[in-house]
């Protein structure tokens, strides 16, 4: 008992090393989205292109929606991911192009090659908000339902892609047994 | 970021005590507190608002900064919509819903309190109580050590003396 009360400041001291060591291990970067199982929120904008695009122009498959920016450096690094995705038909791709302008991000596209099925619209960063994003790029991964399953803060190159989304892509496949 | 670079300017000129720049980035403060005058208020309850509510919440992106000192873009969009609700009559509680529901427990300078921040309230009140009674229970056993039962009997006492004087 004695021995066991002379001890108890380091088992103290030694949980609290491991907790916080961990937490040192936490990106304070990544904030937990609050949209994880929530649908994708309403929206009626218009496409890059200035065509009308709502909610039920989205794919009825697995799909992700990645928030970009002319502006966005980062999105460069992972634009060629993007690509190879849609390329090769992995899973379709929808842009958010936020908080840019028009013509910048037409001559964006036209230059670096163009991932996006459509690119939705949002100048004035409001369905941002409604995604609860909080600057590009940040991709979501959205199921046949609409529904949004995971979010990834930050560029997503080949190894965030096989480390993250296809075992996420998987789990959403083998719950939900569709075809693809 | 504009009021951060003004009150680092602020801190150099304190340091090396030149007066004159001081005076300068003085009078350059007050622009940055225009930020928050670009929008109109019907009312002065209303601005008093809304510089409440930015003031209390956090800006997500640059993270450590609220939304009145950020320049940050998410910043920015979010401070119109919170001049947006208050125009169109929404209630504080309403609009924290709002930045709740959007960005979640990270938003709030003063988190809610919820099965996940319980810890974050009430953690240092638990670990003030645990110390209190540590240090309690020490000063307890010290208060209760009898003089008697530390003084030396006679046996002692005399092997004391002898161990004292074979040394001397």
């Amino acid at each position: 008992m004695n021995k066991l009360k002379f001890f108890m400041p380091v088992i103290g001291f030694i949980a609290l090393a491991i907790l916080l060591w961990r937490g040192l291990a936490l990106d304070p970067k990544t904030l937990p989205s609050m949209l994880i199982d929530k649908p994708m929120p309403a929206f009626m904008l218009t496409t890059v292109e200035g065509s009308a695009v709502s909610n039920s122009d989205l794919p009825d498959q697995i799909f992700l929606l990645n928030v970009w920016g002319s502006y966005c450096l980062p999105c460069l690094i992972e634009h060629p991911t993007l690509m190879r995705l849609s390329e090769e038909g992995e899973i379709p791709v929808i842009g958010v192009n936020y908080r840019d302008r028009q013509d910048l991000a037409i001559e964006w596209l036209e230059d670096n090659g163009n991932p996006y099925a459509f690119s939705i619209l949002d100048e004035d960063g409001r369905f941002g908000i409604d995604l609860g994003v909080y600057g590009a790029p940040e991709t979501y991964l959205v199921d046949a339902d609409g529904v949004i399953r995971f979010r990834k803060v930050s560029v997503i190159d080949e190894r965030v892609w096989e480390e993250e989304f296809i075992p996420a892509i998987a789990e959403l496949r083998a719950e939900s047994d569709q075809p693809q | 970021m504009i009021f951060l670079a003004a009150y680092n300017i602020q801190l150099r000129c304190v340091s090396v005590l030149s007066l004159l720049v001081l005076t300068v980035s003085l009078a350059v403060t007050p622009g940055a507190s225009a930020q928050v005058d670009i929008f109109e208020f019907d009312t002065d309850e209303q601005q008093q608002r809304f510089r409440r509510l930015s003031n209390e919440f956090r800006c997500p992106m640059c993270q450590n900064t609220n939304l009145t000192g950020s320049t940050g873009g998410v910043a920015e969009d979010l401070r119109r919509e919170i001049h947006r609700m208050i125009m169109e009559g929404m209630t504080n509680p309403e609009i924290e819903q709002f930045m709740f529901e959007r960005y979640g427990d990270f938003i709030f300078y003063r988190p809610r309190l919820r099965a996940n921040t319980i810890l974050l309230w009430f953690g240092p009140p638990i670990f003030l109580l645990i110390g209190g009674f540590i240090a309690f229970g020490v000063w307890r056993r010290a208060r209760t050590i009898n003089p008697a039962n530390v003084a030396l009997n006679e046996n002692q006492q005399a092997r004391l003396k002898d161990l004292l004087g074979n040394k001397q």
